[in-house]
């Protein structure tokens, strides 16, 4: 069903405006297809989050300041996305028309953030000095303290985490259960 | 208009300038404009536009889709008032156009002494023809080629998301199928392409 923006390609393509506009729309709808990449993000040292040393919310707690870069690994992931879907489109006889916005004013990968399924910010690892929760998503520093949503995650896989929370919470109940058994926390 | 439509209103007014906005949320543009009109006695009272700029507005949208043997004109598929309520409801679009208007309106005097819904339709194209086309842009006209670009697009949007533009381009949406048949002209086409046929 025509939406909002359905018809912009068109009007940036026709320019113009009057009955020649009306028919180059006419004449286009049903005719495209869009093809839309998805791929995961490689963590860097800068894209990261910490406490803004200014900004509060409406409860007045200091919320998080975000940094954030794409580095060579998403930009040249992204241009191969590119050069795949340019062939698979002249491959089947059709016509590269370009890139839609937001992307085609953003040099061709989305804006950092477009895309959702939040994960990270409470690590896991092995050394306390650059993780805070071990393997079991437990707090390095407080026994008693789990982890248990998509904060854990070291990096974000390109595709839906749900599952894999729910794996790793269950995990975690698990170890909480065979814990307290053995009276350790 | 209760908080919660406002506030609906104001959300979707927004993501028109983020970019990105569902069939549903242009349904309820059309509705709210609807249901304003109906309230005031089946005559829209513009939230954002004075009367002048409404009928500018007006004058601008016949003039992007205007009608013809297919279907009617942006004017009949409610556009100016689908634009004057999305750019109530967001302050850089109301701002970006009414300034656009005032723009079209001062260009429009310096050529007839006129503000453009009162000058004659060969001048109000003409002075069109000079915005329309963002590689014919000089930087007199830049102002108004950007206004332009953001009319055309909302009378797009606010068109084809109404009843009479969904009719235009012959949206026919899912139907119910018991039967999966390839069209034999895609048959025939593979085969063709395959050089096996």
């Amino acid at each position: 069903m025509p939406m909002v923006g359905s018809m912009h390609g068109a009007c940036r393509a026709h320019e113009g405006y009057g009955k020649s506009l009306k028919q180059f729309i006419r004449a286009r709808y049903g005719t495209t297809v869009g093809l839309s990449g998805r791929g995961e993000m490689v963590p860097n040292k800068d894209t990261y989050c910490d406490i803004d040393p200014v900004v509060v919310d409406r409860w007045g707690i200091p919320v998080l300041r975000f940094h954030f870069k794409w580095s060579d690994h998403e930009i040249r992931q992204v241009k191969h996305m590119h050069e795949t879907f340019k062939a698979v489109i002249e491959g089947m006889g059709g016509t590269v028309l370009g890139l839609r916005n937001p992307e085609r004013e953003s040099g061709g990968i989305s804006v950092g953030g477009t895309i959702i399924h939040e994960l990270g910010v409470v690590r896991m690892g092995n050394d306390p000095k650059t993780s805070a929760l071990n393997g079991y998503c437990q707090a390095h520093d407080v026994k008693n303290l789990f982890v248990a949503d998509a904060a854990p995650f070291v990096s974000n896989p390109d595709k839906n985490p749900t599952l894999t929370i729910c794996a790793l919470a269950w995990r975690t109940s698990e170890y909480i259960a065979e814990e307290m058994r053995k009276g350790n926390v | 208009m209760s908080r919660t439509r406002r506030e609906i209103l104001r959300n979707i007014a927004a993501s028109v300038t983020l970019g990105g906005m569902s069939a549903d949320a242009a349904q309820h543009v059309h509705h709210e404009a609807a249901a304003a009109k109906k309230k005031a006695a089946g005559v829209y009272k513009p939230r954002l536009f004075n009367e002048r700029e409404f009928r500018t507005v007006r004058r601008l949208t016949e003039m992007i889709i205007p009608a013809d043997e297919v279907s009617g004109s942006a004017v009949d598929a409610g556009a100016p008032e689908f634009i004057d309520l999305i750019g109530s409801h967001n302050e850089e679009l109301g701002t970006l156009l009414a300034g656009g208007v005032a723009w079209l309106d001062r260009a429009s005097e310096k050529r007839t002494g006129k503000v453009f819904v009162d000058a004659p339709a060969a001048d109000q194209t003409a002075l069109l023809d000079t915005i329309a086309y963002s590689n014919k842009a000089t930087p007199e006209t830049r102002p108004g080629v950007e206004f332009f670009e953001w009319m055309r697009r909302l009378t797009a949007d606010a068109f084809y998301t109404s009843p009479v533009g969904v009719k235009d381009v012959g949206f026919k949406g899912n139907k119910g199928m018991t039967v999966f048949q390839v069209p034999a002209a895609a048959i025939g086409h593979a085969m063709k392409r395959s050089g096996l046929g």
